[in-house]
């Protein structure tokens, strides 16, 4: 990770914030693009168009009543996820926040079964127990999908332990939300996996609120969260959240060096989330001005006009995404609802061993 | 005489406090310029400021402990939780500070604490967030506990939440806050461990509280269709527990039902029934009888939700069973 993002005065220049890749990225979108194949630049867009389009469906069906309890939609938010994720293979975990759709889309589970899972069906990921903060798919090593603010850290903590312990050289990434900074667990977490020098990659979404609060209303000192590590002596980089291609190459960095024992790291991406912070939020707390101002850099849009306009896609490539991933959504929610709900002795199933 | 909502009995309560002393705040996540999670608190940073509404960053432990100690400090803080749920995060400090400290001290240190959070399951919110546990703090020395079912209750349960000198609990059914009620103009409060007898009747005693009572209402009027008599209690104080009007119920109808919408091992019923049968043995016809929640996680599917959260139902079956009516 760029060592100039660790100074003292936890003001750096704003180029020292970021990773050289990452930068190189930012001021030249088809430069960072160019080192990615057609293909793999097209599986970024696929992957933020379906968790785009998954979730206006969830919304949509929140409203009709399908989907309940809380539902915390991640729209706005697509390229951190998928630029983080990208590099992993099948060792590594991945543990997250309620906010967690667009983390497990992008880890590849299975549409239909999310989807299932919050319409609350048999067929769900957790058989219709969890819900859409609690999406878990242990066989990709995605471990929730957890709605306790904080809870996370620690779980995320002892699975890159097991991992060092195995002597595997998976990594295990941990996202969390800028509110959650505010648990205890953050900082006990964060000295920890310092100590023990664990292959854990930290990567805060701060998506500027946590639910009605902005930031610096409950924050004393520098906004800024990746120069917070210092004091860990984790090495850390503020990449811009709306770019996925500048998180996937600090994100590409960061594994890399979790792999070869350089544990833990720390990745802020600056990033909105375009809609309420749960469906029921009435949004009082901000103006639609700021949110339209995040808007015009939208990753679902200007990712893919880059690319075309860079000659790295065409715009039919760029449909035909598109129409691919319209046609998955409405088959999964197809499937969501004409699967069974969960059989009532269910209830008393995975308790125990 | 006015019909209002749980929620804006609450928030009555509160004003009253705030209006009339300046020691009161209120703290806790989203509170002020949200408007609070359940809406209870909306307007008020606009009228009290914000140096009596105060939005704090997602640290319960902190700012529950800040709570402790503005209260030793002479403050009368109000603390909300967004979820009862939550309250785990900041148990050390309710527990083995605000509980203890009065105690631990010989007297020397007060906590006049108010702790607001709502509690129940039954909107499906899985497993993390539908939890009950007030029933774990009911059993906590050193503080009291109370859980009101209707807005008049909620409002003269805050007027003497507001005024008392430990530090004390008060859950509120989530399901509850969108529910009316008639509430007085007059001023009245409703004691602590002083429980409520709803309907009065001859042929069971029904014991409930907070989202209980709604089902008990049903069951009641069932009850009543089939020429039933059941006297209704609410709880209403869970700790202290008011079992004189328990026992004085049980001596007229020699049989009791239970209910609890949390789960049923371990949870406050069981208490209950222990208390009553060891206290009134002479007068019981059959068994106590306990109806809750299944003892499982709370799932988010909405019929297994159902199936674990005691339904009307339920209750009849167990009246039935067990004493055949
Ligand atoms: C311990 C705990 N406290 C409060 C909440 C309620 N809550 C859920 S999300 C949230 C805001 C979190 O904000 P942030 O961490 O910034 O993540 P974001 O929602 O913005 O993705 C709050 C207060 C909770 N779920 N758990």
């Amino acid at each position: 990770m760029a060592s100039q993002a660790k100074t003292k005065s936890g003001k750096p220049a704003k180029s020292a914030k970021r990773s050289a890749a990452a930068s190189k990225s930012l001021e030249n979108g088809a430069t960072g693009a160019g080192s990615y194949s057609q293909d793999e630049l097209l599986e970024m867009f696929r992957q933020m168009c379906l968790i785009r389009q998954f979730e206006i469906a969830c919304g949509e069906h929140y409203a009709k009543g399908n989907i309940r309890g809380f539902l915390h939609l991640y729209i706005g938010q697509e390229a951190t996820g998928v630029g983080a994720l990208r590099p992993l293979t099948d060792q590594d975990y991945v543990v997250t926040h309620y906010r967690d759709h667009g983390h497990a889309i992008s880890r590849g589970l299975d549409v239909n079964r999310s989807m299932a899972e919050l319409f609350g069906r048999k067929t769900g990921l957790s058989k219709g127990k969890g819900g859409s903060m609690h999406l878990f798919d242990a066989a990709k090593r995605f471990m929730g999908g957890h709605a306790i603010v904080g809870g996370q850290f620690p779980l995320a903590l002892g699975l890159a332990f097991s991992q060092k312990y195995q002597k595997t050289d998976g990594v295990t990434v941990c996202f969390f939300g800028d509110g959650s900074t505010n648990q205890g667990l953050y900082h006990e977490t964060l000295n920890l996996a310092a100590v023990w020098k664990v292959p854990m990659l930290f990567v805060l979404e701060n998506n500027g609120y946590g639910m009605g609060t902005a930031v610096e209303r409950v924050r004393a000192g520098s906004p800024d969260f990746y120069t917070d590590v210092d004091r860990y002596g984790i090495d850390a980089v503020e990449v811009d959240g709306m770019d996925v291609l500048a998180v996937r190459e600090a994100a590409d960095i960061a594994i890399a060096k979790l792999r070869a024992g350089e544990g833990p790291l720390f990745i802020e991406a600056k990033t909105f989330r375009y809609v309420g912070h749960s469906y029921a939020d009435g949004q009082k707390y901000r103006d639609q001005h700021e949110v339209d101002e995040w808007r015009r850099r939208d990753p679902v849009e200007a990712y893919p006009q880059m690319l075309i306009d860079h000659k790295l896609v065409s715009k039919k490539q760029i449909d035909q995404v598109k129409a691919d991933v319209d046609a998955q959504v409405a088959a999964a929610v197809k499937f969501a609802e004409e699967s069974p709900e969960p059989d009532p002795e269910e209830l008393f199933d995975d308790v125990m061993a | 005489m006015a019909v209002i909502l749980f929620r804006e009995a609450i928030k009555r309560g509160l004003a009253e406090a705030l209006d009339s002393n300046p020691n009161v705040f209120i703290m806790g996540e989203d509170i002020g310029e949200y408007g609070g999670a359940y809406a209870v608190t909306d307007g008020f940073l606009a009228k009290y400021g914000e140096d009596r509404i105060i939005d704090t960053p997602i640290s319960e432990a902190a700012f529950v402990g800040a709570g402790i100690g503005a209260a030793a400090g002479g403050l009368r803080p109000v603390v909300e939780l967004m979820s009862i749920s939550f309250a785990l995060v900041a148990f050390d400090q309710i527990v083995n500070m605000a509980s203890n400290l009065r105690y631990m001290s010989g007297g020397q240190i007060e906590v006049p604490l108010v702790l607001r959070a709502p509690t129940g399951a039954g909107v499906q919110l899985g497993a993390t967030h539908s939890q009950s546990f007030e029933t774990w703090l009911a059993e906590v020395p050193g503080m009291s506990c109370v859980c009101p079912s209707n807005p008049y209750d909620a409002l003269g349960l805050m007027r003497t939440a507001l005024k008392s000198k430990n530090p004390i609990m008060f859950a509120e059914p989530a399901l509850l806050y969108g529910t009316r009620g008639e509430v007085p103009d007059e001023y009245y409060e409703i004691p602590l461990g002083s429980a409520n007898v709803q309907r009065e009747g001859d042929d069971v005693t029904l014991i409930s509280y907070g989202a209980g009572m709604r089902v008990l209402g049903k069951v009641a009027d069932d009850l009543s269709a089939n020429g039933v008599s059941a006297e209704v209690i609410d709880l209403r104080s869970l700790s202290p527990i008011d079992y004189d009007t328990l026992l004085t119920s049980l001596e007229k109808t020699n049989r009791v039902l239970a209910l609890d919408t949390a789960r049923r091992t371990g949870g406050m019923m069981a208490e209950i029934a222990a208390e009553l049968q060891e206290r009134g043995s002479e007068w019981l016809d059959g068994p106590i009888v306990r109806v809750g929640a299944e003892d499982v996680p709370w799932p988010y599917s909405r019929n297994l939700e159902q199936e674990s959260y005691p339904q009307p139902a339920d209750v009849l079956t167990a009246l039935k069973k067990h004493f055949n009516i």
